[in-house]
């Protein structure tokens, strides 16, 4: 079978963005702690207030390191599948199979399983599954 | 002091923030639109840059796999890469066809001899391959570049204007940049891709039919279409090769000494939004992209013997041209035979001339 199905991706996300991501993290973490603390001493309005603080970072936090995941994984360079369809025009024998490197169309190719003339190559192409939208014009 | 009267202090602080908010966006309001389109910006040159990283490191892998180097090509690889033309002078336009056609041809020998010395093992096939799988690179870094220029001269400046410019057509630029990426890994695995459309359907023609050479990496067959005598032109292949199809067509013309009832032209070109990938379609004109030069030449060979001359298009986008060729676009070819014919058939008398140009790619077709 080919290699051609490989794709390749960035490994890891920037380390500042990380950083900072891990440090609101933390912080949200002993806003949220201090919360506690607050509403265990009697002191509602503080606790509340440092639980809306804590969960708004937590999100934000979350929200970032969700977008450049998304980011990083919209960076692959995908190699589509790409088949080869073989024929023997003698017999009219056809079969398709994933694309092989020095595959083109009209090379010749090994007898035919069938009636022992030789097979070509008569087609290479990719199938694009998704439907483009048409916005409903 | 009370901003907003008879209310608490939670109120008041709001109101406090609401002002501060209002005030803040009457005098900067521009300056925070712009750094949300510089990280716009910075977000697709990020994106640029990596694939601009990935398209040299395919083809370094490339060459190292099939062109066996003795030494890392990684230098020339780059050196490759920052490689430019410069188009000739227009102030006196009179002959820039033939400049132009000139320096192509030098630049096309140029880096054709570069591949060579990078990948000394590759046969011609493989030496158009990578010339092309370099020229995809090589055009995702200049892309990357630009980008960057425009980019840094808006931070620099601090310039809504170049930064809004670079964000408008961002899309666009990203769009042109992904097709190339898919194109290398098509043009590194030798795979036909969609601006193949034309010499596809001149090889189903003149397939099992005997081939001759043509100035410049063009074939050509002699084959009987519908009583007719057709030669089919189209790029030697199955390296990445166009050739040049206005010094073929005029080859033939001249061969015939002006006697061509019709020449009908197939090309790939390039569908509206809202159309269907492998359309066909039909018009007048020489259909041939590029920078000019061939579609000069059969136009002025064609004014010079007054041949009508007749156009086939499969329609395809920007993405679906440099990238593997898409099912459609392969299944399109029967139906461009059938208007072919059709062509011929009403516009040609029995035992006419006629001559049919696939124009495009010819990468990973045989003929």
């Amino acid at each position: 079978m080919s290699d051609t199905s490989q794709s390749s991706a960035p490994t890891k996300m920037s380390t500042y963005l990380l950083m900072i991501v891990l440090i609101v993290l933390a912080l949200s973490i002993v806003s949220l702690i201090f919360s506690v603390s607050a509403f265990v001493e009697g002191n509602e309005l503080v606790a509340g207030y440092l639980l809306v603080i804590g969960f708004i970072a937590m999100g934000l936090a979350g929200y970032v390191l969700f977008q450049s995941r998304k980011r990083v994984a919209s960076m692959k360079i995908e190699a589509p599948k790409v088949m080869t369809t073989v024929e023997c025009r003698k017999c009219g024998f056809k079969s398709i199979r994933e694309f092989q490197r020095g595959d083109f169309v009209f090379k010749d190719l090994n007898p035919c399983q069938k009636c022992d003339d030789t097979m070509i190559i008569t087609g290479i192409y990719k199938e694009v599954k998704e439907k483009e939208k048409t916005y409903g014009v | 002091m009370s901003f907003v009267p008879g209310s608490d202090a939670i109120s008041q602080i709001i109101s406090i923030v609401f002002y501060g908010v209002f005030i803040v966006f009457i005098f900067y309001g521009q300056r925070i639109q712009m750094y949300v389109m510089i990280r716009e910006v910075e977000g697709s040159l990020f994106k640029l840059k990596y694939i601009k990283e990935e398209g040299r490191k395919i083809a370094i892998e490339t060459i190292k796999e099939i062109g066996k180097p003795q030494t890392d090509p990684s230098t020339r690889v780059d050196r490759y890469l920052e490689y430019f033309t410069i188009s000739p002078q227009s102030m006196d336009p009179a002959g820039i066809v033939y400049k132009l056609d000139h320096i192509l041809d030098v630049r096309d020998t140029r880096l054709k001899d570069e591949v060579k010395i990078m990948a000394p093992a590759s046969d011609e096939v493989q030496v158009n391959n990578l010339e092309n799988t370099l020229e995809a690179a090589m055009a995702l870094n200049f892309i990357y570049k630009v980008v960057r220029h425009y980019y840094i001269q808006g931070k620099k400046t601090l310039s809504l204007y170049i930064i809004m410019q670079l964000q408008m057509i961002l899309p666009l630029v990203m769009k042109e940049a992904e097709a190339y990426a898919s194109a290398l890994k098509a043009f590194a695995y030798g795979q036909p891709i969609g601006d193949g459309a034309g010499p596809l359907v001149a090889a189903k023609l003149m397939h099992g039919y005997e081939t001759r050479k043509l100035p410049k990496d063009c074939v050509v067959a002699s084959v009987p279409i519908e009583g007719r005598n057709a030669f089919i032109i189209k790029a030697e292949g199955p390296g990445g090769n166009v050739g040049k199809p206005g010094d073929a067509v005029k080859a033939v013309i001249e061969e015939n000494e002006g006697k061509i009832a019709s020449v009908i032209m197939i090309d790939a070109g390039l569908k509206l939004e809202g159309e269907t990938v492998g359309e066909v379609a039909e018009g007048i004109g020489a259909a041939i992209g590029g920078p000019g030069v061939d579609q000069f030449k059969i136009e002025d060979a064609v004014v010079e013997y007054h041949i009508p001359i007749n156009a086939v298009i499969v329609k395809e986008d920007i993405g679906d041209a440099v990238s593997p060729m898409r099912k459609e676009i392969a299944d399109s070819a029967d139906k461009v035979i059938d208007r072919v014919k059709n062509v011929i058939l009403e516009r040609t008398k029995e035992g006419d001339n006629v001559i049919i140009v696939g124009v495009g790619n010819t990468i990973g077709i045989g003929q």
